[in-house]
């Protein structure tokens, strides 16, 4: 059977807003993520989405709760926790051959398996051809390439990633979308992805753990059934499976009864 | 009726020039100056003893440097400027980075920088010469308290610019506080160091010139006050345009030491 790679358990945070005013971002939230799967965090925005992602990789300290990733509780960021963010985070200092390798080379891997495997990663993300030149000589799509192959190449457990695809146009977020898949597939990658964009859930998610906003809590753990257990990495294909319109209605009314509720 | 194309006009709102133009431009307004100061001079419109002709200064800078060993007060000026903006460097760039990095380290010394940036340094030039006494040391620390302060400054503000999303990529890739402070936090923000440096150099500059002028038998500066005591109104601008074109230099170094140094700034996409 599958096993449980992250576990999140009672999760609270509330951040200090100054004049002992509190702000309750997460409230009280569980769930888990099975080993080799992709688990999609979606809501409308201010559903604390981004911060417990950031609480998994140990860049915020939760308030109340424990995550557990791989058996151990979560205190602090580490290796272990690849984490791809919606901005830009190129080295532009160095070519992309080094950014991939770079978390190798911290993690003191012998040269020559860290060329092998920057080598093959690159090669997983389409930029072996771009391997010697430097990141601000490449398109946005591109950098966001360099940053899953960096991450990757550091051998994490878990693949986070937060609206990593936010900041490209449609026809390049898409190619993205479908090159998740194939990592996915290829790698057997757990990845954790924060998204508010129904149609990437959609697609790339094995679960999708809706969240209500103000504050941040569970609101519905959905599985996309009419995928049948498999993951479809064609776009075009995937709309036209019996149940795709279903679920994204249902998403479409979540997102607005929550994204109303307290206006 | 107007005509569809309307002819160009000299001053058009943000209207990039054409590299002819600006070249001969900026020919033209220096061409301006010197026939100003020739006519001037050969007129007897200002007093040739106050004023000499741009020939007579020009014939000057070539005699100081040609029969009364010039080279050797410049190169002492050059050597003063260097050492000092090298010390100054050697404690601003790490104590900035520091400062930039760590709110802790902000906390003790910015409020001691700060205060420092309103003294002007020159004021301390009286009680430098009482320490020191006459020699080097005076001189170069007037241009390291003149530079550092501001250096530091800068520095803490370029490296506090590092993008948050840097640094916590580093960390969850595994990397502690000294890998992310040498290997992420320092490169990112040497590109806008240089630039600080770059700047500031120009700053040493002028306080140099003070430091010699005020308290010294050598140097540009120096020189400079001994012509004025024989009214040597030639050598005294020969010495400005010998400043003018170090500084000038300096600057080209310190830009081609910036193209050299960061190829991936210019490629940009």
């Amino acid at each position: 059977m599958t096993a449980t790679l992250v576990d999140i358990s009672n999760l609270s945070k509330a951040f200090d807003i100054g004049r002992g005013q509190k702000l309750q971002a997460v409230q009280d939230v569980s769930f888990s993520v099975e080993k080799n799967s992709i688990c999609v965090l979606l809501g409308p925005s201010g559903c604390g989405k981004s911060t417990i992602l950031r609480m998994i990789a140990g860049l915020e300290t939760a308030t109340e709760g424990e995550i557990v990733v791989g058996g151990r509780k979560v205190d602090g960021p580490g290796r272990d926790r690849g984490m791809v963010f919606q901005a830009y985070t190129s080295f532009d200092w160095l070519t992309v051959r080094k950014n991939v390798e770079f978390g190798m080379k911290i993690n003191e891997v012998p040269a020559q398996e860290r060329r092998e495997r920057a080598e093959h990663f690159l090669n997983l993300v389409g930029l072996s051809k771009f391997a010697d030149a430097y990141p601000s000589q490449l398109s946005g799509g591109m950098r966001q390439r360099v940053a899953i192959a960096r991450t990757l190449a550091n051998d994490p457990e878990v693949l986070l990633m937060d609206e990593p695809f936010g900041a490209l146009d449609a026809e390049t977020r898409w190619l993205m979308q479908e090159l998740m898949i194939d990592v996915a597939e290829k790698t057997n990658t757990t990845m954790v992805i924060v998204t508010h964009d129904l149609e990437e859930a959609i697609f790339l998610a094995d679960k999708i753990v809706f969240l209500s906003s103000h504050p941040g809590r569970l609101k519905e753990e959905i599985i996309p059934a009419f995928k049948d257990g498999a993951r479809i990495a064609d776009k075009e294909r995937i709309v036209r499976l019996e149940g795709y319109g279903a679920l994204e209605e249902k998403l479409m009314r979540l997102m607005r009864e929550e994204g109303h509720r307290d206006e | 009726m107007p005509s569809p194309t309307r002819s160009k006009r000299f001053l058009e709102i943000r209207m990039p020039v054409t590299r002819r133009q600006r070249m001969l431009s900026a020919f033209g307004i220096w061409a301006v100056f010197f026939a100003v100061w020739t006519i001037a001079a050969a007129t007897g419109l200002v007093n040739e003893l106050l004023v000499p002709s741009p020939q007579k200064v020009f014939s000057a800078t070539y005699d100081l440097f040609a029969a009364r060993d010039f080279a050797s007060d410049v190169l002492v000026s050059i050597t003063r400027v260097v050492v000092a903006f090298a010390m100054a460097c050697a404690v601003a760039v790490p104590l900035g980075v520091m400062m930039g990095t760590f709110a802790s380290v902000e906390a003790i010394f910015a409020p001691f920088v700060s205060a420092w940036r309103y003294l002007p340094a020159p004021s301390f030039i009286p009680i430098l010469l009482m320490w020191f006494g006459t020699g080097e040391a005076p001189k170069l620390a007037l241009l390291f308290i003149g530079v550092i302060f501001f250096l530091i400054t800068l520095i803490m503000d370029h490296t506090k610019n590092v993008r948050k999303e840097l640094i916590e990529t580093a960390l969850t890739l595994g990397a502690d506080r000294y890998v992310v402070v040498l290997k992420v936090v320092f490169p990112a923000a040497l590109p806008d160091i240089v630039v600080a440096m770059r700047q500031m150099l120009a700053m040493a500059w002028t306080y140099l010139v003070i430091a010699e002028i005020v308290a010294s038998t050598t140097g540009i500066g120096a020189m400079m006050m001994r012509a004025r005591r024989f009214l040597k109104t030639d050598e005294i601008l020969a010495g400005i345009i010998v400043i003018g074109a170090l500084g000038l230099l300096f600057d080209l170094l310190f830009a081609a030491l910036h193209r050299g140094l960061f190829p991936y700034l210019k490629e940009k996409r």
